[in-house]
């Protein structure tokens, strides 16, 4: 048995461009301060977007998806931002079965719902319901865009699926993260069927060049890290 | 036996050799002549292969038609290359009329055409490569004329998942060539019957033929003092003892256990090699150019000694061994029988072997190892049921060849021995999945592989389904692996990436007989240099290849246990041991379960002696520890061996009838199954092999490491969503044997019921000395290294073991 890390109080917490956010054990961003819950690539309908392409993957990923979503907002929860690439393709918003289609309906009319568009949905039908914005949205001190770059500070996108691991007892335990430092903060994927890119990769590291922490979801907990970047010998 | 059921070229050619025909051979001629379907079994060295190629040689020489006569069918590329050579001799010599080529995965695809077109009169091939040449079109055209199928090393392939496939390719055979024979070729095996039945396949009556069993081999335990070592399994304390056998013999094999044990050894024998003799290493993880470099100077006797695992099993002919050393525990007598086997690969003189137990609990197996060898007894579990995954496959393979019926699918797959208990009912589900995924949820119905016409036959959709069809074929699923490249540009081999993951810059690693420092890894690669410095290496462990100890074996253990008598063959060591046991606890029994339970520093032990191999004993440590978890004992950790499982908790177990009931094999095993990292591994395999996840994609090559993270999170979601999936099905099918070994753990279970003897003792017994020393040690990478073992822990763990 491998003892896991007990979760410390304030694991979660953190700042960014001044502002108190909150990463949750299930992948999702919380804003106390504005009653906001960020969630990133939730790749709905990736299952039929194979099986279009002659992969018949278990047709229950959006299913999963959305049960998983509507666990994680709050009752004090009053906005959701999507940070993009909610459909895995362009047909994905057709494809929903009628009772995913229903059960998404009742989560974005009950909320103040924004849509960002990423990369994989790069267009997406009024008839979802919501605002769709197509740039990136600036509220109160942050700036919420599908993939990072551009902005100076106060961040927060999705994109990359990061993902990370430990090490305990010589096991090796991966999972996605949330990867963070002062300036900007990269959301894990929430989609059923999304894979990971590893925090080590050159595309992340670019973007945290010094001191950065990383939120480790493994198994239902959230574990930190810091990293210092070592001085090139 | 005189030669006159030979053709007078051929008689000649086996005088000229001073050959005779072996009584078996001749039967084989007679059972040909006949028309009858053989399994033939005989010891390795018998002439085995001869035997099944005679009948097709004397057809062909007299009579050669001008279509595919033969087709050979092993399960190693090189086997079926080497045979090629073999059999080439005589056909040149005598200059007979006969076309023989070889089909593999190698075949460039030119030739491949051509053999379609212009078959030559004898093919060798593999499993995967009948496979894929039956999902043709022109199948019927390719086989139809064909008169015998012959498959060696069949006890290496019946059983398993190859062996499903190619059970389902003979049942194919049978109704495109009706007059086929089928011959196989086997080591003596300890289910006959089911093996006839699985050559059968198709239909077939099989007739048995039994080669001379010849001499009885020559195995001896090596007699160790006092350092046989309490724990560990690399058995390094012997190689002085094991190079001296080297240099008074020809050549010798030294078969091991596990790859990081091979590394190992040969590095230490090396350091024992002051006469420099030629001492090669051999196993499944380095590249094939280097695997062949030393299969060749073997066959030409340049080499005093070979380490290798079991890539050195099957095949090929090494001719002059004449001593095999095993080191580590047999784990079963077939094996070790077969292994022993290599040496002296001739029928009238006894092979010579040697047995090397790396810890005490080894001694045990290797003395009852010796005992069933003495017996001419035999062990081995019979063939389970076909794989629904492998069906899965093989339906898909038959619909890009020719339309048809379920009806008529359904009739030909139970044809096959591992599917004749098939329900029709599983059958419909696995053709459900190979039209559309066979989903509860109709979802996929417009993205169909199959479609149906008004006669109910089914057919492929598009000719892109047998493409995609065609690349993932074969049930051999690797572990996602990183080549190893040495700076300067060469492969030497592969690692298994999650140990490539846990290197740090200049960390170094034993690898191909080398110390290696990690570089770093790029893409599938990892880049290493060769080490300076003395810093210890890390070993590579494999997941594969660890086979558990058989239930046979484990029966004669439990027996030598109970019988002081029969302590006399034991080494002294070992017999102390025994009898400090048994003066300060008890032997375990041989229907029961002892289970001791002691503290030890601030913890409390609970030992449990089951002797049902370690997967079986893992799983039951993963069910214990959750059942002591709910009752509040705050259980800490779990180690389990071959033989033994230890628990470490807070609190003391108590009632442990209760504890291990089996009920524990309901809800908690279903809950466990649900987040087990086996069960993942074994799932990834299921649908890798049902063509769910594809190894590669047309168009976009998918890496491998692709493919193990996206089966997890089908896992997850198809076990919430479709628990009955065929899938989930073949996947709990899977868990039954292998990795968690549920079957075992069941049969033990119910065996144990009311039959458990608890001792709590004050402090740790003897016996369960070994165990202890295994804490800490399983984990780590180097679990390897018995080195790591603190010497100042044995003498105290000895100290309170003793009697008072």
């Amino acid at each position: 048995m491998t003892p896991i890390r007990p979760q410390h109080g304030d694991v979660g917490r953190l700042i960014v461009n001044g502002i108190e956010l909150i990463a949750e054990p299930s992948g999702v961003l919380w804003w106390p301060a504005t009653a906001t819950l960020i969630v990133a690539d939730l790749h709905f309908e990736k299952g039929s977007s194979f099986a279009r392409r002659g992969v018949h993957l278990p047709p229950y990923d959006t299913a999963a998806t959305l049960a998983r979503l509507a666990a994680a907002i709050g009752p004090k929860i009053r906005r959701i931002i999507c940070l993009g690439d909610s459909f895995h393709d362009g047909k994905g918003p057709a494809s929903l079965s009628f009772d995913d289609a229903m059960a998404l309906a009742r989560l974005v009319n009950t909320h103040e719902w924004i849509w960002l568009t990423g990369n994989h949905d790069t267009a997406l039908p009024r008839s979802l319901g919501g605002q769709i914005v197509t740039d990136a949205l600036r509220l109160n001190g942050l700036t919420f865009q599908h993939q990072a770059g551009d902005t100076p500070v106060g961040e927060v996108s999705g994109h990359y699926h990061p993902k990370s691991h430990i090490d305990v007892q010589g096991r090796r335990l991966s999972g996605m993260c949330f990867i963070h430092d002062e300036r900007r903060i990269i959301l894990p994927s929430f989609g059923a069927y999304t894979g990971g890119l590893h925090i080590d990769s050159p595309p992340i590291r670019a973007l945290f060049p010094t001191r950065y922490r990383v939120d480790l979801m493994i198994r239902g907990r959230l574990v930190r890290r810091e990293f210092v970047p070592q001085i090139a010998s | 036996m005189p030669l006159d059921a030979l053709p007078s070229s051929l008689a000649q050619w086996f005088a000229s050799r001073r050959w005779t025909l072996h009584p078996h051979q001749r039967a084989m001629i007679e059972a040909a002549q006949a028309g009858q379907s053989v399994l033939l079994t005989a010891p390795t060295g018998g002439g085995k292969t001869l035997a099944g190629f005679l009948p097709s040689l004397i057809e062909l020489a007299q009579n050669p038609p001008p279509s595919l006569h033969t087709l050979y069918i092993s399960p190693l590329k090189a086997l079926a290359v080497d045979i090629h050579r073999n059999l080439g001799a005589p056909i040149e010599e005598l200059k007979l009329p006969i076309r023989l080529e070889t089909r593999t995965g190698d075949t460039p695809a030119a030739r491949r055409q051509r053999q379609r077109e212009d078959p030559p009169h004898m093919l060798m091939t593999t499993p995967e490569s009948l496979a894929l040449m039956l999902s043709h079109q022109d199948a019927d055209k390719t086989f139809g004329s064909l008169r015998a199928v012959i498959i060696d090393e069949v006890h290496a392939l019946a059983g398993g998942k190859r062996g499903d496939l190619l059970a389902l390719g003979l049942a194919r055979l049978a109704k495109l060539a009706p007059e086929a024979r089928h011959v196989g070729l086997s080591a003596t095996i300890a289910w006959p019957d089911e093996l006839a039945a699985w050559i059968g396949s198709g239909g077939k009556k099989v007739h048995r033929i039994a080669g001379d069993e010849g001499p009885l081999p020559q195995v001896t335990m090596l007699e160790p003092g006092e350092e046989l070592p309490w724990a560990g399994h690399m058995g390094l304390h012997a190689l002085g003892e094991v190079y001296r056998k080297i240099g008074q013999h020809q050549t010798t094999l030294v078969f091991v256990n596990t790859r990081a044990q091979a590394e190992l050894v040969f590095q230490e024998l090396w350091k024992h090699n002051e006469a420099n003799l030629p001492i090669a290493l051999h196993h499944g993880s380095l590249v094939v150019e280097q695997r062949r470099k030393v299969e060749a100077a073997m066959a030409a006797g340049k080499l005093r000694a070979v380490v290798a695992t079991s890539s050195l099993d099957l095949g090929i002919d090494w001719g002059a061994v004449d001593l095999v050393i095993q080191i580590g525990a047999p784990k079963g007598v077939s094996r070790l029988t077969q292994r022993v086997g290599r040496a002296n690969h001739r029928l009238d003189t006894p092979s010579e072997a040697l047995l090397v137990p790396a810890n005490r609990f080894e001694a045990l197996e290797c003395r009852a190892a010796l005992g069933a060898i003495a017996a001419r007894e035999l062990d081995g579990e019979k063939p389970r049921p076909g794989g629904l995954d492998v069906l899965a496959q093989h339906v898909l393979g038959m619909a890009c060849a020719a339309p048809f019926t379920a009806d008529a699918m359904y009739a030909e797959v139970t044809s096959a021995a591992p599917y004749a208990a098939l329900p029709r009912n599983d059958f419909d589900d696995v053709l459900s999945y190979v039209e559309t995924g066979g989903y509860a949820l109709q979802a996929y119905d417009q993205w169909r592989h199959l479609f149906r016409d008004s006669l109910g036959q089914y057919h492929i959709v598009s000719p892109q389904v047998a493409r995609r069809y065609r690349m993932n074929i074969g049930t051999i699923v690797e572990a996602a692996m990183l080549r190893v490249r040495i700076r300067g540009g060469k492969v030497i081999g592969e690692v298994e990436e999650n140990f490539a993951l846990g290197l740090r810059n200049g960390d170094t690693f034993l690898f191909a007989g080398q110390i290696l420092a990690f570089d770093r890894i790029q893409g599938m690669e990892l880049w290493a240099s060769r080490a300076k410095g003395k810093k210890e290496p890390k070993i590579p462990s494999y997941d594969g290849g660890k086979l558990p100890l058989s239930t046979h074996l484990a029966e004669r253990v439990r027996g030598l246990l109970q019988q002081p008598r029969s302590w006399k063959d034991l080494p002294p060591p070992v017999r102390d041991w025994l009898k400090a046991q048994k003066q300060r606890s008890l032997l375990p029994d041989r229907k029961g379960l002892l289970v001791e339970t002691f503290p030890r520093g601030s913890y409390h032990y609970l030992v449990a002696y089951g002797f049902e191999g370690r997967p079986a004993h893992q799983t039951l440590g993963m069910l214990l520890t959750r059942r002591m978890e709910r009752a509040g004992l705050k259980p800490l950790g779990f180690v389990a061996t071959d033989y033994v499982l230890a628990i470490w908790s807070l609190e003391p177990a108590r009632d442990i009838d209760q504890l291990f009931a089996q009920d524990m094999l309901g809800d908690d095993l279903e809950e466990w199954m649900a987040e087990s990292s086996m069960l993942r591994r074994s799932f990834r395999n299921v649908a890798v092999i049902a063509g769910l996840i594809e190894r590669r994609l047309p168009g976009h090559e998918k890496n491998r490491r692709q493919v193990t993270f996206n089966s997890d999170l089908i896992y997850d979601v198809l076990r919430r969503h479709q628990p009955d999936h065929i899938l989930l099905r073949a996947t709990n099918a899977d868990a039954a044997t292998g990795l968690t070994d549920i079957r075992r753990l069941g049969l033990m279970l119910a065996r144990i019921k009311g039959h458990i003897t608890h001792r709590a003792l004050d402090r740790v017994s003897p016996l369960a000395v070994p165990i202890l020393l295994e804490i800490g040690r399983e984990t780590v990478y180097g679990s390897a290294i018995d080195a790591l073992i603190d010497k100042a822990d044995v003498d105290e763990l000895l100290r309170e073991a003793a009697p008072d």
